[in-house]
């Protein structure tokens, strides 16, 4: 087994995966925090503490943060979710220690407030530029209308006015009590000394103080199941989206709704990609399938021109209304069975592609899965099981959002 | 040649060029024809575009469906597009399969029905993709930055216009197959779990016989002047630049590669550390660099909010500008180990790697071994860098902005 864990006294895990041919090696810091942990006043803290994060430390400034990446060539960004936060490098095998000290050290970010005024102009200049997105702007009012009072419809950037308002000391606040060890993960894939990486991550990391980061509001939602038209000048295409109900991530169930979100929407070949996208009346149409700790989502997308907008919302309606009662034929199985196996063997080939597949099997089911357990897993789907999901989460009852030039949609 | 790569150019002028990847199960392959939109006759701009999409939609045997359907049970995951000189057909799935779908790909590009029904479909989604990009700032932008960077056909977009797309007839879209679709000069570029004589002989068999050239000749037309500004009510004015750079077969390419690494090769380069960082006047800025055949160009792109957008800009000019007179050893440094880096990371993939070869082969004539390309990464100097400045000062830029109002752009920017 390619597999390594470790936990040190004050909660930090780690976790590797070793690929001996590798060239290169991923590294990744999770912590188990983003937007559904935020309190209303902190809206969109995560984010910005996440930018907060490369602008310095005790040891470091800003630039040194930076060019101590750039010196070993690192390949390093990081990202926001609804429930995590993650700082992730890729760098040649060689560089890896100097990659751990820096992510370790700005772990512990100083949050200067010099340094805070500037990135607020940054998080602002971001928020400014999804606005001028329609996808982004309709996945957060689809996001917002489906979970209603649920924290999964927390939106990670926040608003202009929550990020105006936020103050340095409540993000060193929501800092203290979210980015605590036990709920920390370093995880490692590629080629690596697995008793190097845990010497260094103990030395630079043992010392953060224990505590424990218990994450309230989690528990499924079948979703508000409302239909909103939100007429805007500003775009010329018709934007739908529609949310419903998916397994969460502790269900074997997920590996079924994959399938089946590939079998509807997957682009090309999927039942709305033939329905809409190959006859012309959508730009785009697909489905996908997000899974969170204790609830799950659907996701059907259509984007066209306003004419057809109608015609596309009622074929979306008709197509999932037809899998739930039909379920999905064996050949459909076995088509997006090949495809998904095919891009896992293919995600599995680079150390930065096995780095968050490894992180989320651990983080979520505590479970070491290598690539051959995730093919099995899902060469182990059946139609049986296909119907089960179909039973406990229908494709009915799907929270709808359309923006675009239409004042009007029939919901029907 | 390097031990695992391999090239044939048929009699034909078809090129077959593969590199075998250790440790990996997919395999991944690019193909390239010469029917790229700077072929589009003027009234039917579009026409290569369509013919990409048109050319899936029932081939050989199979029909629409069907071959899709075969596609997918292959589990192979891939797209067409069109770029100036080429159309360009990829894919990725297990090595296994390769040789499958290569003979579906056969069919695709040598037999394809081209039935009439699938016009509109078709000519909907291009007119479909035409509206989506007035809703994409920063893509809408890049389409006029190149229609001014440089002359027609090269700064047209392969996506045609409203007024030309609806002119195509399916006899058009045939007579341009027949003129295009010519294996001279068509690239198969092959990387992964592939087996050398194998390929070689399945691709024999599936293209050998395959005759004809395209007339790849092109007539420039004009270049509009060097400013440009739509104005659109966006909360984030978009700001683009291009000067004239050297193409990718010139000696200074990797002088150039360096400059734009300097400006832009990572979060302590000086685009994002003086602008974003120190002034936090935007989110997104960077500089990168585009070749054609015969020139290429430096780009630099910034989004800001509209009451900074000016400021941004100046300081853009103003970074750009100054690089000539001077970079570190510690600048370079840094761009020789990130570009060093990313050609390992290149390696890991088996559909970076086809593009790679794909991309050396159009232009070179040769695939560039590993070795080559390191030792060029590793001979940047400061120095070197700035004289590339000195030949090919970034300055007289084409300024393209999005945006509410038009920014102030010194007539000698």
């Amino acid at each position: 087994m390619p597999f390594h864990t470790h936990t040190l006294p004050n909660g930090l895990t780690l976790v590797g995966e070793e690929s001996p041919a590798a060239r290169s090696v991923a590294l990744g810091f999770f912590t188990r925090t983003g937007a559904r942990d935020e309190r209303p006043e902190e809206a969109g803290v995560s984010h910005f503490l996440e930018h907060m994060v490369f602008k310095g430390t005790e040891r470091r400034s800003a630039l040194e943060v930076n060019l101590d990446f750039d010196r070993v060539g690192a390949d390093y960004n990081a990202y926001t979710s609804e429930e995590n936060t993650v700082f992730h490098a890729a760098v040649l095998p060689e560089y890896l220690p100097q990659v751990i000290d820096v992510l370790a050290d700005i772990l512990r970010p100083s949050l200067r407030e010099e340094d805070f005024a500037p990135e607020k102009k940054v998080i602002l200049t971001e928020i400014a530029k999804y606005e001028d997105q329609p996808g982004h702007v309709l996945y957060e009012r689809c996001r917002a209308l489906h979970f209603g009072p649920h924290k999964l419809g927390n939106s990670v950037l926040g608003t202009a006015a929550s990020i105006t308002a936020l103050t340095r000391d409540q993000m060193a606040a929501y800092f203290d009590r979210r980015y605590v060890p036990s709920n920390i993960a370093v995880v490692v894939t590629g080629r690596f000394d697995w008793d190097r990486v845990v010497g260094l991550v103990s030395d630079r990391c043992g010392g953060w103080p224990a505590g424990d980061a218990p994450r309230d509001g989690v528990g499924e939602t079948r979703g508000a199941c409302e239909f909103a038209v939100v007429p805007t000048s500003k775009w010329q295409q018709e934007y739908q989206m529609s949310m419903l109900a998916a397994p969460p991530t502790e269900s074997r169930l997920r590996y079924a709704a994959d399938l089946l979100a590939t079998v509807i929407g997957d682009d090309p070949g999927g039942r709305l990609y033939w329905e809409l996208i190959d006859p012309g009346l959508a730009e785009g149409a697909d489905m996908g399938y997000q899974e969170c700790e204790g609830a799950g989502v659907y996701y059907v997308n259509v984007v066209g021109e306003p004419a057809t907008a109608q015609r596309c919302l009622d074929t979306v309606r008709a197509v999932l209304a037809q899998v739930q009662a039909e379920s999905i034929t064996a050949e459909e199985l076995e088509q997006a069975r090949s495809k998904v196996l095919s891009r896992l063997v293919r995600s599995a080939e680079r150390p930065k592609g096995r780095l968050s597949a490894v992180a989320y099997a651990w983080i979520y089911q505590k479970q070491l899965r290598g690539l051959d357990d995730e093919l099995a897993a899902f060469r182990a789907v059946t139609l049986a099981d296909v119907r089960t999901l179909l039973d406990r989460y229908p494709l009915t009852g799907a929270t709808t959002v359309a923006l675009g030039p239409l004042e009007k949609l029939d919901r029907t | 040649m390097p031990l695992d790569i391999f090239s044939h150019t048929f009699p034909n002028g078809l090129t077959l060029v593969a590199e075998r990847l250790p440790h990996v199960r997919s395999a991944a392959f690019t193909l390239t024809l010469p029917a790229g939109s700077a072929q589009d006759p003027e009234p039917r701009l579009g026409i290569a575009n369509l013919l990409s999409e048109l050319v899936v939609r029932g081939a050989g045997p199979l029909s629409s469906e069907a071959l899709a359907t075969a596609l997918d049970n292959l589990g192979l995951d891939r797209s067409e597009s069109v770029g100036l000189y080429n159309a360009r057909f990829r894919g990725v799935g297990l090595g296994t399969n390769l040789l499958p779908a290569l003979e579906i790909y056969a069919d695709v590009v040598r037999r394809p029905h081209l039935p009439d029904d699938e016009l509109d479909p078709v000519r909907a989604l291009a007119l479909q993709d035409l509206r989506g990009l007035e809703d994409d700032p920063p893509s809408r932008l890049m389409v006029e930055l190149y229609r001014h960077a440089y002359p027609a056909p090269l700064g047209n977009d392969h996506r045609g216009t409203e007024e030309t797309l609806s002119a195509i007839t399916i006899d058009d879209v045939r007579a341009h197959h027949a003129a295009t679709y010519r294996p001279k000069g068509a690239i198969l570029a092959v990387a992964g779990d592939v087996q050398w004589d194998a390929l070689l002989d399945g691709v024999g068999h599936l293209f050998g016989d395959w005759q004809g050239a395209a007339d790849t000749s092109l007539c420039f037309g004009p270049t509009p002047g060097r400013r440009a500004h739509l104005t659109r009510d966006v909360e984030e004015t978009q700001i683009a630049l291009s000067c004239p750079a050297v193409p990718f077969t010139d000696p200074d390419y990797y002088a150039a590669q360096g400059a734009v690494g300097v400006l832009s090769g990572g979060m302590s380069s000086r685009l994002f550390t003086e602008i974003r960082e120190k002034e936090g006047l935007c989110y997104s800025v960077s500089a990168s660099y585009q070749t054609l055949k015969d020139r290429a160009v430096v780009l630099a792109y910034a989004g800001s909010v509209n009451d900074k957008a000016q400021r941004t800009l100046d300081l853009l000019l103003r970074e750009l500008g100054k690089l000539r007179e001077g970079v570190t050893q510690d600048e370079v440094d840094r761009v020789i180990v990130t570009l060093k880096t990313s050609q390992i990371f290149q390696q890991e993939s088996t559909s970076a790697r086809a593009n790679s070869l794909a991309s050396d082969w159009f232009y070179l004539g040769r695939v560039r071994p590993f070795e080559e390309i390191r030792a060029q990464i590793e001979a940047l100097t400061p120095a070197k860098i700035v004289a590339y400045c000195e030949r090919h000062p970034l300055r007289d830029f084409v300024v393209a902005t999005l945006g509410p109002a038009p920014l102030d752009v010194p007539a000698d920017a």
